[in-house]
C-alpha cells in the first residue's frame, strides 16, 4: 500500500508535539512534510521569556534540533510559509513556490498578536511577542534605547516587561482592566502582584487606553499617547493585548471558522481530511493559549491519525504561572469565584502570600495563589479530580502538609529543597537531577519524568514533590497529570475505561482482550497485563482464565520473593491464633529445610525465609498448613487481639471474630493488599484504626472503620458504621471489600479508592442501602465459593514446572558438536 | 564465534511456558534463564539482574523484554541490554530452537560488537 503523504503546516510546539505523539504510535505510517514560516527549527516558544530575560540562549530553548526531522524521515521547509491549501487536488502551496501533496493535513499555525487598530500601528520598533524574531528585536533595542512601553498586563505583557526591565529598559504597562492579569488573578492577587513588580522598577497604567503610537520622520515609534491625552515616551512598544488564533489558511480554503478553526473531539475540522492543533483551534468553543491543553490535543490528534480512533479530547482546566523569576502566582479554575460558590481566603499583604480557593457543593473549582504556590499542583488535582473534600476542608487553605502528613508526598516544599536534597527515596533521586533532566531533556510530564529519572517510579509518594518541580521549572508549560490517566503505554485507556470494557463486553481471556481494546504491543507489559488479570478475575468469577504469566512472581508463586532469589513461607495462622501442633511441624519443616530465618510478622504470622524456590511444594506439604497469602494483592491477615475470652477489657470475642473474617475471605483477590483487624474494646490492642477494614468492638456492638494504612503514608481508617452482630459485621465488611473489588482501580489501596469516590458513596452503598449491601455481599460470596488454597493446588500438582529448574538429561549431554 | 562452541539440547520448546521463563541449571554453572516469548521466540540470559542481580527467569515477560521481579528494571532479551534509564548488560548465550527443541550452547557469548556499540 501507498504510505499515505500528512503535511503539517505550522513548524511549531503543537505541531511537531502531534508528529513526535504520532511517531511514538505508528513510526513510517505516513510521509511526512512540515511547513514552517520561520528560519528556526521548533523551539520551546514558552520560554521566549528567560531568552529575553538573559537567563537563557536560544540554543537552549530548541527542542528538536534540525537533526531530529532528518533522523525521522521528515521533508521540513523552513523559512516557508503556506499560502494556500487546495482542499481539491489536496495540495497545500507555500510562498516561495514549493508545493506538497496531503492525504491528511495539519494546521497548526498558531495565534498572532493582536494588533491594536490605532493610528501608528505600523510604525517601525511596534512589535507583537510571539516569537524569537520579536524577542531579537526586543533585545537589540534594550542594548541602546531607553524607553518601552508594553500594551496589555497579561501573562505574556508582564513577561515582555519585566525581560526589557532586567534588560536596563524604562518600562511602562498599558493596561486596560482595573487589576493586572485579570484572567487569572483576582484584584487582591492583582495588587500585590502590581506591588511588587512596582518594587522591580516596573511602571504601570492601569483602566488606561491606548489612543495613538507616536512616530518621527523616519517612521520609528516615539511615543504611546493614552485616551486620557497623557503621552508616555517609547522607542518600542510592544502590543501584547492578546492574541487571535491564525485562521486566514483554513479560512481562504473554505474550512468552518469560528474564532478558531473549529474541530471536533478527534481535533477534526469540518473537512476530515484537514486536523487543526493549538492555538488556532477552536474545541468546544474554547481556543486555548497554553501549551498543557496543546499537549493534550497533540495527543489525541496523533492517536487518531494512527488509526487508533480511541482518543477522545474533552477539553482541559489550565492553569496558569507567571514565568518572573521571584514571583509565584498561579491560579485555575474558577478562580473569581460567584454566588452559588464559596470561598476560603487567606491573605497576608505584609507577608505578599495570599490565597483564595473557590469551592461549590464540596469540590474545588477554582484557585488563585499568589506568593505561595507549592500547593498548586496538589489543588489543580483536586479541581480535575473532582475529589470530595469533606474532611479535608478544614485544612485545605494551608495546603497538602497540613495534612498531617508523616509520609514524604510534601514534607519539604520543592522550592525550598537544595539541588542534593533527595526527592525519592526508593531511587535515591536528588532535586539536581529531576531539574536537570526537566531542563535539559525537556520533560513536561511525571511520566517523562519517572522515564528518565526513575524518581517516583517505585513506590510514588514523591510524585507530588516531581509534580512541583515540574512546575517550578515549566509554569504554564507543565502538564499535569491527567485525572483519566492511560495505565500504561501500551493503551491511551484509562483504568476505569478498560474495566468498563472487560465488564461490558465480557473479555475473558488477555488475547481477547489486547485484540477487542486495539493495544499497541501484541502482550501487553508488566504494567499493564496484572491490572488486566486482575480486572478479568474480578469483573468474571469463575470464568475469566488466570493467567500466571500475567502475574507478578509473588502470585505466580504464592511464595514472597527475597532480595536473593530466595523465597519466604508465611502459613495462614487465622486471627494469630496457633497450637503446638503447628509450632512443632513448623519448626520440624525450619530444621529440615535449613531456613536461615524464622521471623514473627507485623502481622501475628510466622515468616520462613530464605526457602530455595525448587523446596516451596515440600516445604507447604510437609507444614500441613494452608497459604497465608502473604504475599499477594490479596487478603493478607487479620489481626486481632485476644478479646473478652482472656481480656479483662474486652467487650466482644474479637479473636473469634478475626478466624471468622479470614475464613469467609481466604483466596479473595483485590485491587492491591488487604488488611483487617480486629480489637476488643477502644484501646485497639490490634491497631484497627490503621487497616483497610478495622473492627473495633464496644459494649454495644461494632465499629468498622475503613481506608485505614500503616503503610508509606499513614492513614488512620474512617468510621463506616456500628452494627450490632457477628453477621451484619460479616455482611458489612464483605460489601465494603466486594465494592472495593468491583470499583478500586488496580494497585488502589482502599484509602486512595475512598479518596477518589469518597465516603459518602461507600457509606451510601455499603451501610444506608441494605439491598445493595446484601447483593455486594452476595456477589462477594460467590467470587470465593470453591476457590481451592493455592497450596494445596500445588502440592497436588498443579503448575508443577513453575517450581522445577530445567537440567539436561544424560544422554542429551552429549553435545553434537558444531552449528 | 568459538569454534568449539557446542550445542546441547535442554528441553522441548512447550517446555517453557509462553511469556514466561525457567531457569537451567547445570553443575559448576550459574544458572541461565531460558525466555520464551509471547511469539516464540527464545532466549537465555545469565539469570542475574545487572542491577542488583536479581533472578530474571522470575520476572514477567512481554513483548521481547523482562521485568526484573527485585526492583523492576526492564532488560531487552535480545541483547540482554537494561533499558533507559537503567544502564546495564547481561551476558547472553547462544540458543535455537530446532524441530520443537531447545539448543543452548553453555557459554557466555564474550561482549559481543554491538553491545560495545550500545555502551558506547
Amino acid at each position: 500500500m501507498k504510505q499515505p503523504k500528512l503535511v503539517v503546516i505550522g513548524n511549531g510546539m503543537a505541531g511537531i508535539r502531534t508528529v513526535e505523539e504520532l511517531l511514538k504510535l505508528m513510526p513510517g505510517m505516513y510521509d511526512i512534510t512540515v511547513f514552517g514560516a520561520e528560519p528556526h527549527p521548533n523551539y520551546n516558544r514558552i520560554l521566549l521569556s528567560p531568552v529575553l530575560a538573559g537567563e537563557q540562549e536560544f540554543d537552549d530553548i530548541v527542542l528538536n534540533p534540525l537533526s531530529w526531522y532528518r533522523d525521522n524521515g521528515i521533508r521540513l521547509h523552513l523559512n516557508s510559509e503556506v499560502v494556500r491549501i487546495d482542499r481539491v487536488r489536496r495540495r497545500v502551496i507555500a510562498a516561495d513556490g514549493t508545493e506538497a501533496e496531503y492525504d491528511r493535513l495539519l494546521i497548526a499555525t498558531g495565534s498572532l498578536p493582536f494588533v491594536l487598530p490605532v493610528p501608528g500601528k505600523d510604525l517601525r520598533g511596534v512589535i507583537g511577542y510571539r516569537d524569537i524574531q520579536d524577542t531579537r528585536t526586543m533585545i537589540d533595542t534594550a542594548r541602546h534605547k531607553g524607553h518601552a512601553v508594553v500594551i496589555g498586563g497579561g501573562l505574556l505583557g508582564l513577561e515582555a516587561a519585566n525581560g526589557l526591565a532586567q534588560r536596563g529598559m524604562d518600562v511602562t504597562v498599558v493596561h486596560l482592566a482595573g487589576w493586572l492579569l485579570e484572567r487569572q488573578l483576582d484584584p487582591v492577587a492583582g495588587a500585590l502582584l502590581e506591588k511588587s513588580l512596582r518594587e522591580r522598577g516596573l511602571r504601570f497604567r492601569l483602566q488606561a487606553s491606548t489612543a495613538a503610537v507616536l512616530g518621527n520622520d523616519q517612521g520609528e515609534v516615539v511615543g504611546v499617547r493614552l485616551a486620557d491625552g497623557d503621552e508616555l515616551p517609547a522607542d518600542l512598544v510592544v502590543m501584547a493585548a492578546g492574541i487571535r488564533p491564525n485562521t486566514r489558511l483554513a479560512e481562504e480554503a473554505g474550512i468552518h471558522c469560528s474564532r478558531g478553526i473549529v474541530v471536533n473531539d478527534s481535533l477534526q475540522s469540518f473537512d476530515p481530511r484537514i486536523y487543526a492543533v493549538g492555538e488556532c483551534a477552536n474545541h468546544r468553543g474554547v481556543a486555548y493559549g497554553l501549551v498543557a491543553p496543546l499537549f493534550e490535543q497533540a495527543k489525541v490528534c496523533a492517536n487518531h491519525l494512527a488509526q487508533f480512533g480511541i482518543g477522545i479530547y474533552r477539553g482541559s482546566v489550565p492553569s496558569t504561572k507567571l514565568k518572573v523569576t521571584g514571583i509565584d502566582l498561579f491560579s485555575a479554575g474558577e478562580f473569581m469565584g460567584g454566588e452559588d460558590s464559596e470561598e476560603i481566603v487567606l491573605s497576608d499583604p505584609a507577608g505578599g502570600v495570599y490565597k483564595k480557593l473557590v469551592i461549590r457543593e464540596d469540590r474545588l473549582i477554582g484557585a488563585c495563589l499568589y506568593g505561595d504556590t507549592g500547593d498548586g499542583g496538589w489543588y489543580i488535582k483536586l479541581l480535575r479530580d473532582g475529589t470530595p473534600l469533606q474532611a479535608l476542608r478544614e485544612q485545605l487553605i494551608f495546603g497538602e502538609n497540613a495534612l498531617g502528613d508523616a509520609g514524604t508526598a510534601g514534607q519539604d516544599r520543592a522550592s525550598a529543597m537544595a539541588a542534593s536534597d533527595e526527592v525519592c527515596g526508593c531511587n535515591g533521586v536528588c532535586k539536581g537531577t529531576i531539574v536537570k533532566a526537566i531542563t535539559e531533556q525537556g520533560l513536561f510530564t511525571v511520566d517523562e519524568v519517572k522515564k528518565h529519572t526513575k524518581a517516583a517510579s517505585s513506590c510514588g509518594s514523591c510524585t507530588g514533590l516531581v509534580e512541583q518541580l515540574l512546575m517550578n521549572c515549566l509554569g504554564s508549560n507543565f502538564q499535569e497529570t491527567p485525572k483519566t490517566k492511560a495505565v500504561c503505554g501500551c493503551t491511551d485507556l484509562s483504568h476505569g475505561e478498560v474495566r468498563k470494557a472487560v465488564r461490558e463486553h465480557r473479555l475473558l481471556s488477555h488475547a481477547q482482550a489486547y485484540a477487542f481494546l486495539e493495544w499497541r504491543t501484541p502482550n501487553g507489559c508488566a504494567t499493564c497485563r496484572p491490572a488486566l488479570n486482575y480486572y478479568m478475575l474480578s469483573s468474571w468469577p469463575h470464568e475469566a482464565v488466570d493467567d500466571p504469566q500475567s502475574r507478578f512472581v509473588n502470585e505466580r508463586v504464592h511464595a514472597n520473593i527475597q532480595k536473593d532469589g530466595t523465597f519466604s513461607v508465611i502459613p495462614q495462622m487465622k486471627g494469630g491464633v496457633t497450637n503446638a501442633a503447628e509450632l512443632r511441624r513448623i519448626a520440624d519443616v525450619a530444621d529440615r529445610y535449613q531456613v536461615p530465618m524464622v521471623k514473627v510478622t507485623g502481622g501475628q504470622r510466622i515468616d520462613l525465609l530464605g526457602v530455595k524456590k525448587q523446596d516451596l511444594v515440600d516445604v507447604w506439604r510437609d507444614l500441613g498448613m494452608k497459604s497465608g497469602h502473604a504475599y499477594g494483592k490479596s487478603i493478607r491477615t487479620v489481626k486481632t487481639c485476644v478479646g473478652s475470652e482472656f481480656c479483662r477489657f474486652g467487650t466482644q470475642n474479637s479473636t473469634q471474630m478475626g478466624i471468622e473474617l479470614e475464613t469467609m475471605l481466604a483466596n479473595m483477590w483485590s485491587p492491591h493488599k488487604v488488611k483487617l483487624a480486629v480489637s476488643g474494646c477502644p484501646r485497639n490492642c490490634a491497631e484497627s484504626g490503621i487497616k483497610d477494614v478495622g473492627i473495633i468492638a464496644v459494649e454495644s456492638g461494632w465499629e468498622i472503620h475503613v481506608g485505614g494504612n500503616g503503610g508509606i503514608k499513614t492513614e488512620v481508617a474512617r468510621f463506616l458504621a456500628k452494627v450490632r452482630d457477628a453477621e451484619a459485621v460479616r455482611e458489612h465488611v464483605g460489601a465494603f471489600l466486594q465494592l472495593y473489588r468491583e470499583e478500586a482501580y488496580y494497585l488502589d489501596r482502599t484509602v486512595h479508592y475512598i479518596e477518589r469516590v469518597g465516603l459518602d458513596h461507600v457509606r451510601q452503598r455499603v451501610v444506608d442501602d441494605a439491598e445493595s449491601r446484601r447483593a455486594l455481599y452476595e456477589r462477594l460470596l460467590y467470587s470465593l465459593e470453591g476457590l481451592q488454597d493455592p497450596w494445596e493446588a500445588r502440592i497436588a500438582g498443579k503448575q508443577r514446572s513453575e517450581y522445577e529448574p530445567l537440567r539436561i538429561a544424560p544422554q542429551a549431554a552429549d553435545a553434537e558438536a558444531g552449528a | 564465534m568459538s569454534p568449539r562452541e557446542a550445542w546441547v539440547r535442554v528441553c522441548a520448546l512447550d517446555d517453557l511456558p509462553r511469556a514466561g521463563a525457567r531457569v537451567l541449571e547445570l553443575d559448576g554453572l550459574a544458572p541461565i534463564a531460558l525466555f520464551r516469548t509471547d511469539a516464540d521466540r527464545v532466549f537465555a540470559l545469565h539469570d542475574r539482574c545487572p542491577h542488583k542481580g536479581g533472578p530474571l527467569s522470575q520476572g514477567i515477560v512481554a513483548g521481547d523484554h523482562v521485568t526484573c521481579p527485585l526492583h523492576g528494571w526492564l532488560i531487552a532479551l535480545d541483547k540482554g541490554l537494561a533499558c533507559a534509564p537503567d544502564v546495564g548488560c547481561t551476558p547472553r548465550y547462544p540458543v535455537k530452537v530446532e524441530e520443537g527443541a531447545v539448543w543452548i550452547v553453555p557459554q557466555p557469548m564474550t561482549a559481543p560488537a554491538e553491545l560495545a556499540e550500545a555502551d558506547a
